[in-house]
Order: structure tokens, then C-alpha cells, then sequence
């Protein structure tokens, strides 16, 4: 008893003389390598700029990894006051009132300097309420491109400074590649669920699913199963059987990437924060970029791509100043200088307006880095390309390429697949919705 | 047995307590909740919280997804109970025969056992890695199309050769300590009756090794069914479509990567139920019915 008494008179002591020096606060993310030390970097500058508060950032492995260890240690009431959440698990979060601060809220109540203009309405769009407000604050946005093998081109005769526009196109350059013996296969793409069906859909002004693809509510239920879709998906399988799509495996498409950097493919379909990676592994080619290829007989095509990545979400049930110094380093993460900073070392999307600009000269030096930035503005978003929140979309992603993959087995066609991803995911949604009503 | 008698009361007590806290803290505390957990439907965050009683498991049977991961179960423990078992009695009855070499073939064979399952995992996923593997060079070479990232088939033969391989040099320990408690003197005497080596081990050596291959039987069941987690997390994560995902694994990736805690923890008290049953039965069973 006496030991724990000192014990804890130690503790108290110690987080009492921490409080007086400067106020922690911990934020847990989910970058690991070289963005981590980018990451750590910003942070540094953050406390370095100021004396009142210090940001603690820790690795908390993968995307899922680090949003489960915030879930355990909230219920366990030793949550971060900022944690890094993917995309997809925005369902989730938003959801989950009374665990979270809405990062409008949070700006409003610290009185910290923030403009909800001046965000890129394509970036902070994916995760505002119907009402506009920004709920999280974006950090690392990407959206897909396409990334093709100019050598091969050359050598199939094909002009290596025009990429595919449509579909169309890509299968017939693909042939040619394959004929001419430039390359075994035409092309391969990373995260079936993200980049052909929710970017295809959005990029193509189709429906996701009901109510702004989820965005009006719980009751949101999938409609993925659209006939441009449908037949995007018998395309795909299609072109897998006569060897000019190869599939790289189930969620980011690990085997993808090799794919394209060993020159089996020629074109591949990939984030464009996976620009750095690319670049460093196309060492025998030359690497040109491209946008999605679209389908010129859907109407309103292309329209606009959606971004995946993470954003910042804030946990409830930290002491008030820990939420002072949490917007102040909102404030400091979103100017524009740190943001041009961030976005041009790792290829993730600037996130605001006044950003961007910033970044002009990192453009006109770096063709092509900005191909995922016209991409998401190339059009005023549509309710259907706006992005998507649904709960429990972490595993629908999972059912996603469970149906493509058996859709590639032979198993199912094309609309079998994506009525099986609908039923499956919708009772998911179902599930999610019971669960928090 | 021999009684000891402690005059104090407590000392006994104070003597079992850390292994007493260490049962309740990792085993029996972590059990109840995952029971309460399983009665519950619950938001990720455990704001709202609702007493369902048997609705989660209702759900269960219901779902093909779980029923498929039970089939699933069955196949996968079934094939590396018989690849690692078979391969390993080979080896033992093998490495039996020698005279000089026994210890050094059996340091090598037991080698794989200190292989961490996670390591043996990653290390089977870059032999048979699709795009960079050697195996599927070679198997290309034989007119073989290998890839376990689209192929169910594939995908299970490449989990049960991963997790078999490590259970191979455990089960091999067993069988050679079996193989060296057996007389040699019954071999002989068969063998001057006139019965061949396939005869003699047919009606003398595996029956006689029967406590020993029914020990393994329950062990490697029990390996198969919860013990091969990493190998599959480091190799297949569970797909392509449902086809590698195990009921431990699917305990997991509902949980944790699907935050659906209530469905997780019914599936990891049937898993309990599982484990029970079958400590039952080796106890019960395997331990007094077989004799020699």
C-alpha cells in the first residue's frame, strides 16, 4: 500500500511538473519509412516554433493497426488527442459522436485562425457533413493516375508522349505492346476496390450508393452494381483472360507495382503518392504520367477523381489545453508553407488553395506531379463524385476483391460480382447501423 | 505421491500466486470478457451498448461466410495434421535405421522448429511469390501456372506446406523417441518369422507407436487450428476470396481490422468450446483407452 501511495505521488509529481513546463500532445499516425521521418520532421518544426505545447507523435504500425489501437485505448480511456485515420474508416469515426471533436468545432472553440474556403473543396469534400463542416483535418490525400512505360511505347511504335485517354485506347495500345513484343502485358492497377470501382464510379458521375453515396445518413445502402460498372468489371475479366490486364492481388495490389517496374507491364494504375516509389524503381525507363482512362460513351465522363489517405481526426476526453495546442498545430499543419513542403516530398495532394499556388514552381520542375491535382479539379464535384461514407467499409473494401477475384476464377460474371458485393456490403451497412443507433 | 505438508496456511497460497495471477490476469479474465463481449452489439467506440443475448451467434449460423470459414478449418487442419505427421514418421523410421548418424540428421530435422511461424510465413510467401518466387519459375518450366494470389487451390496447398513444414520437426522428435522406446527385440523376432520390413512395420512398429501418433493426432490438431495464425497473416491474409480464412483468423480480421466485436467474440467462444472438447478428448480418451 505505502509503495503504491509513493508511486503515485511520484507520477502525479512528474505530470505536474510536465503540465507546468509545456502541455503533450500525443498523436498516433500510421507512417512508417521515410514519410515518418517527414512527418517527424514537420513536428519538430511545430515545437520548435513555440513554447506552450509539444506534439508526441508515435507509430502505430498500419492504417487499421493505429485506428484499432485509438479504439482500444479510448475505451480503456487513454486516447491520443489526435490519431490518424484512413479513409474508409471515416464511416466509423463519424459515427461515433461523443468520442470525437468535429475539427470545425474544435477550431471554433479554441478561437484558432481557420478557413474553411480556403480548402480544396475536393480534398476536405470526402470528409465534411451534409452541412459543409469540416469533421477531420486532411494530411495525407492521394488520388489514382496513371503511370506508363514511355520506352516500351517507343518500341511498339506507339507515341511515347501520348498516354491513353480511354478505354479504348488502352486496350488497343495494349495489343499493340503485346503484339510488337514490347511487353507480356498492357497494364495492371493497384486496389481494385479504391481505384476501379470507387474512382471509376466517381470518375465516370455514377453512383456509389444511395443518398450522396452515403454521405445523407445510416440508411445509405450500395448501388455499385450499375450497368457502367457492370460492364467496366466483364471488360476487365476480358482483358485478364487475353493476358492484357494482369490482377496484382487483393487490397493495395502488392504485386502490382513489380509488375511495372520489371517491365512485364507497361502501364499501371496507382496513387499518386506512390510517385516518389516510381520514380525510384523506373530505372531502366523512362516514366511518363497520365490521368484514369475513361470510358467516351458514358455520359459526363470523365468528370472528377476522388481521393483516398488519411486525415486527423480529434478524440474527446483529454484535458482542454491539450485541445488549445491541438488547433494550434491544425493551424500550423494547414499553412501553406508546410503543406507545398509536405505534398512535394511525398506526392500527396496540397489540401488547400493557397498551398497549391505554392507549389507552381515544384510543378513546372517536376512534369507531371501535378497530374493527380488537375485530376481531382478537373470538374465541380457531383454528389456522386464526391467520395463515399459508409460503416464498416473496411471490410467491404475486403468484399470488394473477394468478388472481383471470383468474378476472375470464372465463378461469377461481371453482374453477379457486383450484386455480390451490393447484398454483402449492404448487410455490413445494415449491421452498422443497428449497431449504432 | 509423496504429501508435503505445510504448517502454514498461507505459504502454499503465496507460492501458487503468480502463476494463480497469471491464469486469471491472461487466461480467465480475457476468457469472461470475450463470453460478456459475445452477448453485446456495440459501435466500434463502445458508446452504444446493447444486450442481444444469442443474436450474435444466431447471425453465425446464418452466415455463409463463417460457415465457409469452418470448412475451410477442416480442410486446412486435416491436410497439415496428415502432410506433417506422414512426412514426419517417414522421416523418423529413416533416421531410425541409421546407426552412427541419428543425432546429427535429427539436430538438422528439428531445426525449422525455432523458426518463428511469423518468419517461416514470410519466408514460404517469397518462395512462392507470384512475380519474384523461384517455386513458381520453376513450376512455370513444368507448364504450372502458379498463382496463389487469384487461385483458392493454391492459395491452401501454399498455407499447409508453410505451416506443415514447421510441425514436421516437432512431430519428428516424437516419433523418434517413440520409434527408440520400441524393443528391438520384437523387430527381430518378426523379422526371423520371416516378415519383411513393410510387414514388420505394419503389425509391429505402428501399432506399437499408437499412444505416441495419438498424442500427435490432438497436438497437431490443435497446432493446425490456432497456432498457424502468423503463417497465414504473413502469407494470404485469409483470401484469395474466403478461401485460407481460417476461424482464428477470421476471429481476428472481424475484430480488429472490422471493429464488430460482439460477432468476434462469439466466433472466439465456439473457438474456446473447440479447444475444450478437445482437451477432453486427450485426456479422456487418447490418455486411457490407448494401450499397448
Amino acid at each position: 500500500m505505502k509503495l503504491m501511495f509513493t508511486a503515485s505521488a511520484v507520477a502525479f509529481a512528474v505530470s505536474a511538473a510536465t503540465a507546468q513546463a509545456q502541455t503533450e500532445v500525443q498523436w498516433w499516425h500510421a507512417m512508417g519509412g521515410e514519410l515518418g521521418a517527414k512527418l517527424e520532421e514537420i513536428v519538430k518544426g511545430f515545437n520548435d516554433s513555440q513554447s506552450d505545447y509539444k506534439v508526441v507523435p508515435s507509430y502505430k504500425g498500419t492504417y487499421p493497426e493505429t485506428m484499432t489501437a485509438a479504439i482500444a485505448a479510448f475505451r480503456a480511456k487513454q486516447q491520443p488527442a489526435i490519431v490518424q485515420v484512413f479513409e474508409v474508416g471515416t464511416g466509423t469515426m463519424m459515427a461515433a459522436e461523443g468520442a470525437i471533436i468535429p475539427v470545425h468545432q474544435l477550431m471554433a472553440d479554441q478561437g484558432a485562425a481557420f478557413d474553411p474556403a480556403g480548402f480544396l473543396p475536393q480534398v476536405v469534400g470526402y470528409y465534411t457533413d451534409t452541412d459543409g463542416n469540416m469533421l477531420s483535418m486532411p494530411f495525407n490525400s492521394s488520388t489514382p493516375i496513371l503511370y506508363y512505360n514511355k520506352t516500351v511505347f517507343e518500341k511498339a511504335g506507339l507515341d511515347p508522349n501520348t498516354p491513353p485517354k480511354t478505354w479504348g485506347e488502352m486496350e488497343e495500345f495494349s495489343k499493340k505492346i503485346i503484339d510488337s513484343g514490347a511487353a507480356t502485358c498492357g497494364f495492371t492497377t493497384g486496389w481494385i476496390s479504391w481505384i476501379q470501382t470507387e474512382n471509376f464510379s466517381a470518375w465516370h458521375n455514377q453512383p456509389i450508393g444511395t443518398m450522396e453515396n452515403g454521405f445523407g445518413g445510416l440508411d445509405a445502402r450500395l448501388t455499385v452494381n450499375g450497368p457502367v460498372q457492370v460492364k467496366h468489371w466483364g471488360n476487365l475479366k476480358k482483358w485478364a483472360d487475353e493476358g492484357i490486364f494482369k490482377y496484382g492481388g487483393p487490397v493495395g495490389g502488392d504485386n502490382a507495382p513489380p509488375m511495372f517496374y520489371s517491365q512485364e507491364c507497361a502501364m499501371i494504375m496507382n496513387s499518386s503518392a506512390s510517385r516518389a516509389g516510381v520514380i525510384a524503381n523506373a530505372k531502366d525507363f523512362e516514366l511518363g504520367f497520365g490521368m484514369l482512362p475513361y470510358y467516351d460513351d458514358v455520359e459526363g465522363a470523365p468528370q472528377n477523381s476522388i481521393i483516398g489517405g488519411a486525415t486527423l481526426w480529434v478524440l474527446s476526453g483529454r484535458p482542454d489545453e491539450e485541445y488549445a495546442g491541438a488547433a494550434k498545430f491544425f493551424e500550423y499543419l494547414s499553412s501553406p508553407a508546410v503543406q507545398a513542403d509536405w505534398a512535394s516530398f511525398s506526392g500527396y495532394l496540397p489540401i488547400t488553395q493557397a498551398a497549391a499556388d505554392e507549389m507552381a514552381g515544384f510543378f513546372a520542375e517536376n512534369p507531371g506531379a501535378d497530374t493527380g491535382l488537375n485530376q481531382i479539379t478537373l470538374n465541380a464535384p457531383t454528389e456522386n463524385s464526391k467520395g463515399l461514407r459508409f460503416g464498416n467499409y473496411v471490410q467491404i473494401r475486403g468484399i470488394i476483391d473477394e468478388e472481383f477475384e471470383q468474378l476472375l476464377a470464372g465463378s461469377k460474371d461481371a453482374q453477379g460480382a457486383l450484386d455480390g458485393v451490393v447484398a454483402r456490403g449492404n448487410a455490413l451497412i445494415e449491421e452498422f447501423e443497428t449497431q449504432n443507433q | 505421491m509423496k504429501r508435503t505438508i505445510f504448517r502454514n496456511q498461507l505459504l502454499p497460497w503465496l507460492l501458487l500466486a503468480p502463476q494463480l495471477a497469471i491464469t486469471f490476469i491472461f487466461f480467465l479474465w480475457p476468457a469472461a470478457q470475450a463470453v460478456w463481449q459475445s452477448f453485446l452489439r456495440e459501435d466500434a467506440f463502445g458508446i452504444n451498448s446493447t444486450f442481444v443475448w444469442f443474436e450474435n451467434y444466431r447471425r453465425l449460423w446464418g452466415s455463409a461466410e463463417y460457415l465457409n470459414s469452418m470448412k475451410v478449418t477442416l480442410i486446412f487442419a486435416v491436410s497439415v495434421t496428415v502432410l506433417s505427421m506422414g512426412v514426419a514418421l517417414l522421416m523418423a523410421v529413416a533416421v531410425d535405421r541409421m546407426l552412427r548418424s541419428t543425432r546429427i540428421y535429427t539436430t538438422l530435422l528439428v531445426w525449422p522448429y525455432a523458426v518463428a511461424p511469423a518468419v517461416a510465413g514470410i519466408l514460404w510467401w517469397f518462395i512462392f511469390n507470384p512475380t519474384v518466387g523461384i517455386m513458381p519459375y520453376v513450376l512455370g518450366q513444368m507448364g504450372i501456372r502458379w498463382n496463389h494470389i487469384s487461385n483458392p487451390d493454391q492459395a491452401m496447398t501454399l498455407v499447409v506446406i508453410a505451416s506443415a513444414w514447421k510441425q514436421i520437426s516437432y512431430n519428428f522428435l516424437f516419433f523418434v523417441a517413440g520409434l527408440q522406446a520400441i524393443p528391438a527385440s520384437l523387430r527381430e523376432a518378426a523379422a526371423i518369422d520371416g516378415a519383411g520390413p513393410i510387414k514388420r512395420f505394419f503389425t509391429i512398429t505402428f501399432p506399437l507407436l499408437s499412444p505416441t501418433t495419438f498424442f500427435l493426432l490432438v497436438v497437431n490438431i490443435v497446432y493446425s487450428m490456432f497456432e498457424t495464425f502468423a503463417v497465414i497473416d504473413s502469407t494470404t491474409e485469409g483470401g484469395p476470396a474466403q478461401a485460407t480464412n481460417i476461424m482464428v483468423y477470421k476471429v481476428y480480421f472481424d475484430g480488429f481490422i472490422g471493429q464488430n466485436m460482439g460477432s468476434s467474440g462469439a466466433q472466439s467462444v465456439i473457438l474456446m468450446l473447440i479447444v475444450i472438447a478437445l482437451t477432453v478428448i486427450q485426456f479422456r480418451y487418447v490418455e486411457k483407452k490407448v494401450e499397448y
